[in-house]
């Protein structure tokens, strides 16, 4: 059962006026007062020497970008996720991959003593990485892709590492536990061009690698058996597909910290839109994903006000209520 | 005639059957019990002999040292320990048989998230420290319970899939808000919230041990009657009720008293991860809970917290340990080694 063409496209123009809308408003809300004509000064005729226009082009312009990226990432990985796990629940805080970071960054910052953002990126990338293909070895590469064993194993793993990560913060200095319970809400303040830049190019490796496996995805989702005879090879979409969702989501937490929800609820929602076929699936979970972390963030600023609420916080403040009303009207048969 | 396994006791016409592997297990778990409550009492930093402690619990005490040390100390340490496993593996087991689901535990239903938040709260915004935390965290489990059932109700029923699903969102909320009072805390606050989420029998005082225990026995005797209809549950509602089982009360009532459980054993510890869901598992596995599954996951919870207690004193490098880490590095593993195992036998 699928939505009439004209309401799918209304829906989709929608998102795309919102994902502009969003974003542009983003430029203009910060805890500091900057009029709007200062700040379209700022993005027109640039004066290094005024501090406003600093403030515009050096924070608010490369948050407002990042925020898309790391939405888009997040959707994308969410989408290849639930579709390889065959789990309509699955996130990258499943399968290891937010913990992985978590435990790489907290050891980095228990190491050096302070937190340089690109260390922490770069710290944050190989710890999903390793998480990832932890899970994903235990979870069972070897024989059978038995869905509920990788989520089990991601369940396990993450909470080993998370009791790592605790255990690190408890013997800690109190400056090192206050460094990370900053990251560790999810934040895209303070983040320049160069963690942009970096986050940036990862993402878009994994984005293409998504799209160019959105026809294997199709296959995959027949289910094993049926995907083997149409011609695929389970085994080597499976290592590509963990692959593009380790660099995908593992550069959105490296970048902005744990965010939860978006991994989950853009493909549900982009699914609604465009039905289960993968290749617009994929893009429109992007679009989707960027346009709810921009409006987190956006919403994060403008509620906290001087003191803003960080986007993590806010994705899952919006995101709960949202997964509680699916859950109530989920069919059983859905799951 | 004797069954395979079993043994027949008689006394004149009265006769009862004894499952053999049972008994033995049983005995065993007791004998692992009274061993380890009796190592944590002499060990420590002021080593107490076991006669000494047999003569402050019956005469007067040698010292005044080791009566303050063992009656002020380690007995209400020993005993939030025993409490809260047992507690927390009664209540896991009725979460899982309710849920249907090895995972349905408590922490994973967001009821230790609500805990989390109400000692927060009382932390950190309020400023309280000590005991006075448990009362806070009792009512945040609570009321994150009576929203999950709330919101999971539908047409009067309370589907397992539902409850499952609507934990999840209302513990990734209560989560998002148990960072945010963190983040927002002054730096010292923060770090002795983030002590008490570690989850530590530490430091606890008999402030801590009445309401768990009075709370555990009153709770556990309507539960095992409770437990002979929740069992005959597990095979579907609808084969359930025609043998004259009143679901929906049986399933509210159960829930309500597995979420006390739950709340008292996190608000006199903090949270623990695991020992909800792996004693109920264990216990079917080794096999104490042929007839009893309920007195089965309670004894095996004591056990498993009393032993990862005996592991936070053994930690190396004077590293803090808190024994909810314990758990979680432990259980965590075990899955794991669980996982890998069941895919040998596969190949």
């Amino acid at each position: 059962m699928h939505p009439a063409p004209s309401y799918r496209r209304s829906l989709l123009w929608i998102t795309l006026v919102a994902v502009c809308l969003t974003a542009a408003a983003s430029l203009f809300v910060g805890p500091r007062a900057i009029t709007a004509q200062v700040t379209m000064d700022a993005l027109f005729r640039f004066d290094p020497a005024n501090g406003a226009h600093l403030l515009v082009m050096q924070q608010r312009l490369p948050r407002v970008f990042l925020a898309l990226i790391v939405g888009a990432a997040l959707g994308a990985a969410g989408a290849v996720m639930q579709t390889l796990t065959r789990n309509p629940l699955a996130d990258p805080g499943l399968l290891g991959i937010s913990a992985g970071a978590t435990l790489a960054i907290v050891i980095l910052i228990a190491v050096t003593g302070r937190i340089d953002v690109n260390a922490a990126l770069w710290a944050g990338v190989g710890g999903a990485a390793l998480g990832g293909a932890a899970v994903f070895g235990i979870g069972g590469m070897a024989q059978g892709h038995d869905p509920v064993r990788l989520v089990l194993a991601g369940a396990a793993l993450s909470i080993v590492m998370m009791t790592l990560t605790r255990v690190i913060t408890v013997n800690a200095d109190a400056h090192v536990f206050d460094q990370f319970r900053h990251w560790a809400v999810g934040s895209l303040q303070g983040r320049g061009w160069d963690v942009l830049n970096t986050s940036a190019g990862l993402a878009l490796v994994g984005a293409i690698g998504a799209l160019l496996l959105a026809r294997p995805l199709d296959a995959l989702a027949l289910g094993r058996d049926l995907g083997q005879s149409l011609g695929t090879d389970p085994r080597r979409i499976w290592l590509v597909a963990a692959a593009v969702v380790v660099v995908l989501s593992g550069a959105a937490t490296a970048a902005a910290g744990p965010i939860s929800f978006i991994g989950i609820a853009a493909p549900h929602l982009a699914r609604h839109i465009c039905g289960p076929a993968h290749r617009p699936l994929i893009l429109l979970s992007m679009l989707i994903g960027a346009a709810l972390v921009s409006f987190a963030d956006l919403a994060g600023r403008l509620i906290g006000g001087t003191t803003q609420i960080d986007v993590g916080i806010m994705t899952a403040l919006i995101g709960g209520p949202i997964f509680v009303i699916l859950a109530r009207n989920l069919r059983m048969n859905t799951l | 005639m004797n069954m395979p396994g079993y043994s027949t006791l008689r006394w004149r016409n009265c006769s009862f059957r004894i499952h053999m592997r049972t008994l033995w297990m049983n005995a065993v778990l007791s004998l692992f019990l009274l061993a380890g409550s009796a190592w944590a009492l002499m060990s420590g930093s002021l080593p107490i002999a076991p006669d000494e402690i047999w003569q402050t619990l019956t005469a007067t005490a040698p010292s005044r040292a080791i009566a303050h040390v063992l009656l002020d100390i380690r007995i209400p340490r020993l005993l939030v320990t025993l409490g809260a496993g047992a507690a927390l593996g009664a209540s896991g087991a009725v979460f899982q048989t309710i849920s249907r689901n090895p995972l349905g535990s408590p922490d994973i239903i967001g009821f230790t998230a609500g805990a989390a938040t109400g000692a927060l709260v009382w932390i950190v915004a309020l400023g309280g420290t000590g005991a006075d935390v448990v009362p806070a965290a009792m009512c945040g489990a609570l009321l994150a319970g009576a929203v999950v059932y709330l919101l999971a109700r539908k047409d009067g029923r309370v589907s397992a899939y539902r409850l499952v699903l609507t934990g999840l969102g209302v513990g990734a909320i209560l989560t998002a808000v148990n960072a945010l009072l963190l983040v927002r805390g002054d730096l010292d606050v923060a770090i002795s919230a983030n002590l008490w989420l570690a989850g530590s029998v530490e430091g606890r005082g008999w402030a801590h041990v009445w309401p768990l225990w009075v709370g555990l026995c009153v709770l556990i005797l309507p539960m095992l009657f409770g437990m002979r209809p929740l069992g005959l549950m597990a095979m579907g509602d609808d084969l359930a009720a025609p043998l004259g089982v009143a679901v929906e009360p049986v399933r509210r009532w159960m829930l309500l008293a597995a979420l006390m459980l739950a709340a008292l054993a996190t608000s006199a510890t903090g949270p623990i991860a695991f020992v909800a869901l792996a004693a109920p598992q264990l216990a079917r596995r080794i096999g104490v809970t042929a007839s009893q599954p309920l007195i089965g996951a309670a004894l095996v919870g004591a056990a498993l917290m009393l032993g990862a207690d005996l592991i936070t004193r053994i930690a190396p490098f004077g590293i803090v340990m808190p024994i909810g880490q314990v758990t979680g590095l432990v259980g965590g593993i075990y899955l794991i080694w669980l996982l890998a195992k069941r895919r040998n036998r596969g190949t």
